[in-house]
């Protein structure tokens, strides 16, 4: 393979670091590890991108006519 | 005279203020709960159907609501239950082909796949297409897809998503991890193996 192997580090923090669950310290050292590994740098925003990527391409608008179809459960007044 | 208080009106008033309000709010959040609900069934019509069926249930139940809480999340608890009482399959994940290349399969593969150097993870993302993504979701399997969807589609927190499912928040983040996974490696067949 072409490609260094992945770095273990990165595997571990990398889900929390995305979700945004990580507390300060945690984070503090997690982006300090970032600043000095490209290689995971590069994956990092390649996994943001994905993740946004995956959002966006899986959101369906709702029908319109579904809406009415709701509205229309609502209890009478 | 009767035993009707004066308080009695008011308190129904009041009451159908409430109900009003409650119904108002969780139709304004439909939009937002069918972009989940698409995509844990299979089928435009199937995710309708559990729409309906969930709002019914949600207007004739709105007293056991506590308002200030979350309301799309108590929605999707709902949603999610008739989900599962529809008898939908309870697959229990299969032990697919290990996936211990790591989280970096899907990228690795992509990056191989491109032969432009220094080409950026964007443009490597654009190598996907929106059809497959969608199909490559729905083929990771419903324990994993249903985290995946409410964390990732549905923006919820861990929390909110063990709530919903009713599963210990240690099993959303390892559900949430694997899923992610097994996404990623339907992806990178579908995007750069198979044809």
């Amino acid at each position: 393979m072409g490609h260094a192997d992945p770095c273990e580090k990165c595997e571990e923090v990398m889900q929390p670091y995305l979700d945004r669950v990580l507390d300060e310290s945690e984070r503090a050292e997690a982006e300090a590890h970032l600043d000095a590994c490209g290689y995971c740098r590069k994956r990092y925003r390649f996994e943001e991108s994905l993740r946004q990527f995956v959002r966006q391409a899986c959101s369906e608008a709702m029908p319109p006519e579904l809406k009415q179809k709701l509205a229309a459960l609502r209890t009478p007044l | 005279m009767s035993e009707v208080t004066p308080t009695e009106p008011r308190r129904l008033a009041a009451e159908a203020r409430d109900r009003v309000r409650f119904e108002e709010e969780a139709l304004e959040l439909a939009d937002q709960v069918y972009r989940v609900a698409r995509r844990l069934v299979g089928s435009r019509e199937e995710a309708e159907e559990l729409m309906q069926e969930t709002y019914a249930r949600a207007f004739r139940s709105w007293r056991s609501y506590t308002p200030g809480t979350n309301l799309r999340a108590w929605l999707l608890r709902i949603l999610t239950n008739l989900n599962i009482d529809r008898g939908r399959r309870r697959q229990r994940a299969p032990e697919m082909q290990p996936l211990e290349e790591g989280d970096y399969f899907l990228y690795n593969r992509l990056e191989e796949s491109s032969r432009e150097p220094g080409s950026d993870q964007d443009a490597v993302v654009e190598r996907l297409s929106q059809d497959g993504v969608v199909s490559a979701l729905s083929s990771v399997p419903h324990d994993f897809r249903d985290v995946v969807v409410l964390v990732d589609i549905g923006d919820f927190t861990y929390q909110d998503a063990a709530q919903i499912l009713d599963i210990p928040i240690g099993t959303v983040m390892s559900r949430l991890h694997r899923g992610r996974r097994i996404l990623k490696r339907a992806l990178a067949e579908s995007a750069v193996g198979g044809s």
